[in-house]
């Protein structure tokens, strides 16, 4: 069973088919009387009548199917539902004529003729249930395809941005000219700097996504960045990581604190002018880690925040696919700090 | 003797680039700068002909630092990696330098200066860039001006008006009134449409600190500002003000 998604085009298409099997079955229903020999006027009443009741018969099946796909064991059902409408269509179409038309004479012949007319609305309203049924099929299908198509490119976006996210461009480019700076005058620094790269580099195309991790191996990773990034900012970047040694068993999803903590270097490094120091602490009990990340920064410069959104939108759509909730990241901002939390519940 | 000033956030970076200047005698490096206030700074006090210049850096990028110095020396821009710029450096043929720089790439821009070194038509690629770039970027959203010798990052959201003022424009803030090089015809491009608009030849007003407007002579109108200022209005603005406001 699936609920189709209403909509008012389709609406107005069953109310225009329905108008015309009303138009139609009354048309050929007066022709046929009337050809048969029945005074005018009876025609006309017998057949409005009826046709008004088939028609809306008509329109009730339509408008069920509209808002109800049967699955093929429910196709049987649909033949009821058409044999019980007709039923009730040719019997209410006999109990209104009786006050309508007094020709005894007439009101015999449409008795004779009732087998008939419940053939011809059967018939008519599984016509229309069988057109609904195909088109609500192709509908689906139609809808499935869509799906499947954002679904699809959905992915290949975020891959893209995660192939993005893990080749950091600019932090590479930039620690590789370092690197070169660094070759010349301080060989021994270089060669320490180019390792450093490596293992970090390996460390980020390694790690999958769904993984957790200890925090202590987290750390080192993280530990690593941050000292390549003293290299390049060393004479204003200063970090602060605490944590206490209960907590380093704990387990968190890999690569979680790395977008945070860029971001904190980024928006410190660029925000002000002086000395800058990043803030780590990391805290635990038995059923949460959680990490605060500190940045100092400028309420007053108004920079435009470029990647802030989407890098905080990564992490909390992470943790909202891992642990199934939204309260798992906070950020706070002060005048002159900045403040990242990021809760991660102990399973 | 060639003057030239190194603006870079990464001592490692300048440092590269003042070795591969050592093998051109006629170039001195007369001032390394950390970042866009220094290098404007450097660039009032040592008039040099020729710096090297990072993009991304604290507080005012490479852009904003060209914006509001005076006399434009030739720029070499050195960046890692920033698709959006690149672009507009190949279209307005200026020169850059990508991280890491290679010796012969560096060798090739800095031939390049020597040999064209004054050319006008160099520094006037340079302006178009800083005016294309400043604005492709989507909607501005600060202005950045001296005052004196001191630097002001002014946020578009506490602009009150602009006043066109010769070759200037004058900025109308909440914290006073500051001047800037540029036209108002870029200002009316690069600010939001929807909370600013020209209502005049020499005004561009932000529409939340319209209190009033009144009538004035025949055609024209007078709007009163927040801050208790009146500003004309033409018959152009006041059709582009009904439009904006519904009215």
């Amino acid at each position: 069973m699936s609920s189709i998604p209403y909509t008012s085009s389709r609406q107005r298409l069953i109310n225009i088919s329905c108008f015309i099997i009303w138009v139609i079955c009354a048309f050929i229903q007066t022709a046929l009387l009337w050809w048969f020999g029945v005074d005018i006027n009876l025609a006309l009443n017998d057949s409005l009548i009826s046709a008004t009741l088939t028609s809306l018969c008509c329109y009730v099946i339509a408008n069920a199917l509209n808002h109800y796909l049967p699955r093929r064991k429910g196709y049987f059902y649909i033949v009821i539902w058409g044999l019980v409408l007709a039923a009730i269509s040719v019997s209410l179409d006999r109990w209104i004529l009786q006050y309508i038309i007094h020709d005894q004479n007439y009101l015999s012949q449409i008795d004779l003729s009732l087998p008939l007319r419940f053939f011809v609305n059967a018939l008519l309203i599984a016509w229309i249930a069988m057109i609904n049924i195909l088109w609500n099929i192709q509908q689906e299908h139609k809808e499935n395809e869509q799906r499947k198509a954002d679904a699809e490119r959905l992915a290949r976006e975020a891959e893209l941005y995660n192939l993005r996210q893990q080749l950091q461009p600019h932090f590479l480019f930039n620690s590789l000219n370092s690197i070169i700076a660094l070759i010349g005058r301080k060989p021994e620094e270089a060669r320490n700097m180019t390792f450093q790269l490596s293992d970090f580099l390996r460390g980020t195309l390694r790690k999958d996504d769904q993984q957790l991790i200890a925090l202590k191996d987290e750390l080192e990773h993280l530990q690593l960045y941050l000292s390549i990034e003293k290299v390049r900012f060393g004479h204003r970047l200063e970090t602060q990581v605490t944590y206490d040694e209960a907590c380093l068993t704990k387990t968190l999803p890999a690569m979680i604190m790395q977008p945070l903590v860029e971001n904190a270097i980024k928006y410190g490094l660029y925000d002000t002018t002086e000395k800058v120091t990043i803030g780590v602490a990391c805290t635990c009990n038995n059923h949460m880690l959680e990490i605060q990340i500190e940045n100092p920064y400028d309420s007053q410069s108004n920079k435009p925040r470029r990647g802030t959104g989407f890098g905080l939108r990564g992490v909390q759509r992470r943790l909202f696919l891992l642990f199934g909730r939204t309260d798992l990241l906070e950020t706070h901002a002060t005048t002159h700090i900045f403040t990242s939390i990021i809760k991660i519940p102990q399973l | 003797m060639i003057k030239t000033v190194l603006i870079d956030d990464e001592p490692l970076a300048r440092s590269m680039v003042a070795e591969y200047l050592e093998s051109y005698p006629q170039i001195t490096v007369v001032a390394e700068c950390n970042d866009g206030f220094e290098g404007a700074k450097a660039i009032m006090q040592y008039q040099p002909d020729l710096i090297f210049l990072d993009i991304q850096m604290p507080k005012i990028n490479g852009f904003e630092m060209l914006e509001i110095i005076d006399r434009q020396p030739a720029v070499i821009f050195t960046t890692a990696f920033d698709d959006h710029a690149i672009r507009a450096f190949e279209q307005h043929a200026v020169d850059y330098l990508l991280k890491p720089i290679s010796k012969t790439r560096f060798d090739q821009a800095v031939t390049k200066f020597l040999d064209t070194r004054g050319l006008a038509a160099d520094r006037e690629n340079t302006r178009k860039l800083i005016d294309d770039v400043s604005h492709t970027g989507g909607k501005l959203e600060r202005v950045v001006v001296k005052t004196g010798t001191k630097i002001k990052i002014i946020p578009t959201a506490s602009i009150i008006y602009l006043e066109a003022d010769d070759d200037y424009v004058k900025i109308h803030t909440d914290e006073g009134t500051f001047m800037k090089n540029k036209t108002m015809a870029s200002f009316e491009e690069q600010l939001d449409p929807l909370q600013f608009v020209r209502v005049h030849r020499s005004f561009l007003v932000k529409i939340d600190h319209i209190i009033r407007l009144e009538p004035h002579e025949k055609d024209s109108h007078i709007a009163v500002l927040s801050d208790g200022k009146k500003v004309s209005v033409s018959k152009n603005g006041y059709a582009r003000l009904k439009q904006l406001l519904g009215m």
